[in-house]
């Protein structure tokens, strides 16, 4: 009975790194942040229209960094929201199942490929051909990165669309077309609202995977920090900061070095406001049915 | 009625051509990575160091370093895994501290690896003094696909039927002995699916390796783990600096020559292959196991 009791002891044990990790993050990000803020007032971080940490002159505005993620984001979830949505309903409502079998593993794969290889496309493929379209378009920019970054994110916003869709009651499709309604019409109007607690939820993950993405930005949009919403204009993300200044040599303890835990406590705040509100919206459509 | 059938059509079409455009791009990556990579691949690639010539450098270090970190990944990352999943499955009683196990793990799931980066660099880089080493990242990537494996193996477990459970106790096993002799064997193609689905995202992470400060250029291996005298195992290797693939590929696509992004389409093409490989693998895996199980 000892032994039983140890192993249970031990598998516990096991589970419980999880909840160290990420008291882990968070001890790790607040240390070396609350070092940060001694230096540089909250107020100067949130209204400073400059972000140059490692000048002379340093200015420590996250704003800058800010409209780089969110420029970027959009443009991703301005590719991954309709595509990833017509995906999910194709498949769905309409999809025979063989295709939907045959076509779910090879979007998994989409999802799959490694980000610098997404970079790498969208600095040497993608940039060059959006070139020929917009003369004068930069070498870095938001927009390729963000294109890329969309793609790649439409696997996650059309497969958990597409489990909340798959959860509505057939009952509620045949009362539909029972009413003499098309698939379209059924698709629209009844299934999609009643599974749009899932399909928000798919949008709001999709967000924090695109706030968080970080090698894509820092290969195709440049490292350079500017404030602009701009998406044909090269900036750099909070993500690709902190890539900039791990690739350098930063003293261990300098404010530089604490800079990116600042930033990564930003990150960390952002993604976990998407998620938390993520995963309620889609454990709220989990007990609909 | 005609016209709303039509409306029917027309989105099978617009889904179809919103499919295609996801693989469509997925087919110009891959193809256009092996014309501009192929030539570069022969076996000099693999068994040369960078160099500062672009028609000299190879994955060497690259290639070694992340076959070294892979199997320091998954020295803890399986483990630890595999008992998280058994023990929230099996013993785990409904309580707050379950509910808060759970909670966290949900979460991590959705953290970006590049804030799993920062924890390696505060934590096991500085503050447990583990150097920018094949130990700090093995353990970085090890936490970051921990959630992959634990979410693997309780879906696993799942699906195995209570009636396994009280058949094994009604001969009078214990609780232990009903995990070790049904629970795991049972599950284990379900686990082995995600394990391999984890360490296929391993392979591909850049950004918590560079913000563990690896370094971009290494022209050395790692002390090898094998020696000729007593005690014949070595783990200096762990200690070592290292640099795996996505970043020598980072490093070769950020230079401006032509050269060297052959070598950055090479590298990116063998890791292409490797992660796509090691997912078709998993999905095989699962496709039998759906077919191949009746309870």
């Amino acid at each position: 009975m000892l032994r039983e009791r140890a192993i249970e002891l031990l598998l516990f044990g096991a589970a419980f790194v999880s909840v160290l990790t990420t008291v882990g993050i968070v001890y790790i990000l607040v240390k070396e942040s609350v070092v940060f803020f001694q230096h540089v007032p909250l107020a100067d971080f949130f209204t400073d229209r400059q972000w140059t940490p490692l000048f002379d002159d340093a200015h420590f505005g996250i704003v800058v960094l800010l409209s780089g993620t969110l420029t970027s984001s959009a443009v991703a979830l301005g590719v991954a929201i309709p595509l990833g949505t017509i995906i999910a309903i194709y498949l769905s409502e309409f999809a025979p199942f063989r295709l939907r079998e045959a076509v779910k593993p090879v979007l998994e794969m989409l999802g799959g490929v490694p980000t610098i290889v997404y970079g790498y496309f969208a600095l040497l493929f993608l940039t060059p051909l959006l070139q020929r379209f917009i003369p004068g378009l930069p070498g870095f920019n938001l927009l390729s990165a963000g294109i890329v970054m969309g793609i790649m994110i439409i696997p996650y916003v059309s497969s958990i669309s597409e489990d909340a869709m798959r959860a509505v009651p057939m009952a509620l499709r045949e009362g539909s077309y029972a009413m003499g309604a098309t698939r379209l019409q059924t698709a629209l109007k009844v299934v999609v609202p009643a599974a749009f607690s899932g399909i928000a939820s798919a949008y709001i993950l999709g967000i924090s995977r695109a706030v968080g993405e970080t090698m894509i930005l820092a290969v195709a949009a440049g490292m350079q920090p500017n404030l602009t919403f701009n998406p044909l204009e090269p900036a750099a993300t909070i993500t690709a900061f902190i890539v900039q200044v791990a690739l350098g040599d930063l003293p261990h303890g300098s404010v530089g070095y604490q800079t990116i835990f600042a930033a990564g406590l930003t990150l960390m705040v952002l993604t976990l406001a998407c998620n938390l509100a993520g995963h309620y919206l889609r454990k709220r459509f989990r007990e609909a049915y | 009625m005609i016209r709303r059938q039509r409306y029917d059509v027309l989105f099978v079409a617009v889904g179809i051509a919103a499919l295609a455009i996801g693989i469509l791009t997925f087919l110009t990556l891959f193809v256009d990575m092996a014309v501009r990579g192929l030539p570069r691949l022969d076996l000099d690639f693999f068994t040369s160091f960078p160099s500062r010539r672009a028609a000299n450098a190879g994955i060497l270090s690259a290639w070694v370093g992340s076959t070294l970190v892979m199997v320091v990944t998954a020295i803890f990352a399986v483990p630890l895994g595999v008992a998280s999943g058994v023990y929230l499955e099996e013993y785990a009683p409904k309580n707050w501290a379950t509910d808060l196990i759970e909670i966290n793990i949900t979460n991590l799931a959705g953290v970006p690896s590049i804030v799993y980066g920062l924890l390696a660099l505060g934590l096991f880089v500085y503050q447990f003094g583990l150097g920018q080493s094949i130990l700090t990242a093995g353990l970085t990537l090890a936490l970051l696909i921990l959630p992959v494996v634990i979410v693997a193996t309780r879906e696993a477990i799942r699906s195995i039927p209570q009636t396994i459970r009280e058949g094994s106790y009604a001969v009078g096993a214990t609780r232990w002995q009903t995990v070790r002799h049904h629970i795991l064997p049972y599950s284990s193609p379900g686990i082995l699916t995600g394990v391999i689905i984890g360490m296929a995202r391993a392979i591909g992470e850049t950004a918590p390796i560079i913000t563990i400060g690896a370094l971009t250029f290494i022209a050395f291996l790692p002390p090898a783990p094998l020696k000729a005298e007593p005690p014949f195992v070595s783990f200096e290797w762990l200690w070592s600096p290292f640099t795996v693939m996505p970043i020598q590929m980072f490093n070769w696509t950020s230079r401006p020559e032509a050269a060297f992004q052959a070598n950055a389409a090479a590298a990116g093409f063998v890791l292409v292959f490797m992660t796509l490989t090691m997912n078709a693998l998993a999905i095989w895996l699962r496709y039998r196991l759906r077919r191949s199980i009746k309870w």
